[in-house]
């Protein structure tokens, strides 16, 4: 049997001395993955760096096979942010948590999100909230969604500025008075409104964002595996924060 | 039934050989043959020189290199270039730098790269001991020679934070297009990153 479709690579690991056994997070075969033969070659290196997308054809006598890849490079995402450390942070972030998914199971949502955030890698003012909204997806299909269409108290859809750090759901400021301490703060550009696609002005808009999914991911993911956050995540969420320290502004 | 053409000592030669990089079992088989009708001039000298090594084999405390002196010989070289230390991911890449002969300087070996699917965090790497050699005074640059992939890069990014208010001067190698590279059969990857790299004449 065979197929075809689009992917990001996620990893490449070698498989004896000439083949790599490549993982691909595509469009309508989720967390796939395969043997390259000649994966480790010249030719092929470029195409299989995290994060490139690439055109996939799957092929293998039964479906529950590994099966092997033929991959040809539509967008080298890689290559452009290899001086970028902020981007290099993302998207090695992006790989490590997309291994949670389970494998083989479509999500062409989350598929395009990760395209989107992967195209726009050189707009540093851009990125690092879509990076945030993914992780929101990705917490969603893992089956831990927050809810933020209406305060979990009063069901009031106005002033929605805190999330419940317990139940995931949003709480607005007159509710959250009492519990301030506890709360977690809701960025505008995550609120579900009309201006849901608004997109966050400031660093410190996206590392309240990275707070709120990085609290969720811990508690819900990471925490119950006994395995640490994704180093890189640390890394990117500092040089946020060193940017917010500096100005506020992204870049 | 399979019949063995040799007896078990000669077996356990060919199912060694066959474990190293190039080597199936069919050339280790033929391999194992070479050795054993040369047994004077080739097998027992392999032997004795395997044997040696295999006893004096140590890892560099300084740098990390392999070698079988303690510190290794290219840090106990007095002609290279003390105020610089090139950084690189294991002592293959070393040897390469070494083959090559472009650069006289002392080396650190990390022993790998940064890389979260795999589990390999900072502490996992000789990243300590090239800050305590960065905050000698005799050095002023480090050079990071890693490979040009997401995880080399995100390693040497990290390093450069690690490094910073050492007083040290930090550098990369360059990428993109190879010497005898014809851009027609360049990947869209290196491409893209010679383009960004571009230098003015």
């Amino acid at each position: 049997m065979d197929w075809s479709d689009d992917g990001i690579v996620l990893s490449s690991r070698p498989h004896g001395e000439t083949s790599a056994i490549v993982e691909l997070l595509t469009r309508g075969h989720g967390r796939h993955l395969g043997l390259v033969r000649g994966g480790r070659s010249r030719r092929h290196r470029p195409a299989l760096q995290a994060g490139n997308l690439v055109k996939a054809h799957w092929r293998a006598r039964l479906s529950e096979h590994l099966g092997t890849w033929d991959l040809e490079m539509v967008d080298a995402h890689a290559a452009v942010i290899l001086d970028d450390a902020s981007a290099l942070a993302g998207v090695s972030t992006l790989c490590a948590l997309a291994h949670l998914l389970p494998e083989r199971d479509p999500n062409d949502a989350l598929h395009d999100a990760a395209c989107v955030m992967l195209d726009h890698l050189e707009q540093g003012e851009v990125w690092p909230g879509l990076l945030v909204r993914w992780e929101f997806g990705l917490l969603d299909e893992l089956g831990f969604g927050l809810d933020l269409s209406q305060c979990a108290k009063t069901g009031s859809m106005e002033e929605l500025i805190y999330v419940s750090p317990k139940s995931g759901r949003a709480v607005s400021r007159e509710a959250g008075q009492p519990y301030v301490q506890k709360m977690l703060p809701l960025p505008g550009f995550l609120r579900a409104s009309d201006d849901a696609e608004e997109m966050p002005t400031s660093a410190q808009d996206v590392l309240a964002g990275f707070a709120l999914t990085g609290h969720f991911l811990e508690m819900h993911v990471f925490a119950p595996r006994s395995i640490p956050m994704p180093e890189p995540r640390g890394r990117l969420i500092s040089r946020l924060q060193r940017q917010a320290d500096a100005g506020g502004a992204l870049t | 039934m399979t019949h063995k053409a040799a007896g078990p000592e000669i077996e356990q030669v060919i199912q060694l050989l066959a474990r190293l990089p190039g080597l199936g079992p069919r050339s280790a088989r033929r391999a194992a043959l070479q050795l054993v009708k040369r047994k004077q001039e080739l097998m027992s000298p392999l032997a004795a020189a395997l044997q040696q090594a295999a006893e004096r084999i140590v890892v560099c405390e300084a740098c990390g290199n392999v070698d079988t002196c303690q510190p290794c010989t290219i840090c106990q070289d007095t002609r290279r270039d003390p105020a610089m230390i090139c950084v690189v991911e294991e002592v293959g890449d070393l040897w390469a730098l070494e083959r090559a002969s472009v650069i006289s300087c002392r080396y650190h070996v990390l022993g790998g790269v940064l890389s979260p699917l795999d589990g390999v965090r900072p502490e996992d790497l000789n990243i300590p001991q090239l800050l305590a050699r960065a905050n000698a005074s005799e050095v002023g640059e480090i050079l990071l020679a890693l490979n040009a992939t997401v995880e080399g890069q995100s390693t040497a990014h990290y390093l450069m934070d690690e490094l910073e208010g050492s007083g040290v001067s930090v550098s990369r190698l360059a990428h993109g297009v190879p010497v005898g590279g014809e851009l027609d059969y360049l990947d869209e990857g290196t491409l893209a990153a010679a383009v960004k790299a571009r230098k003015k004449l």
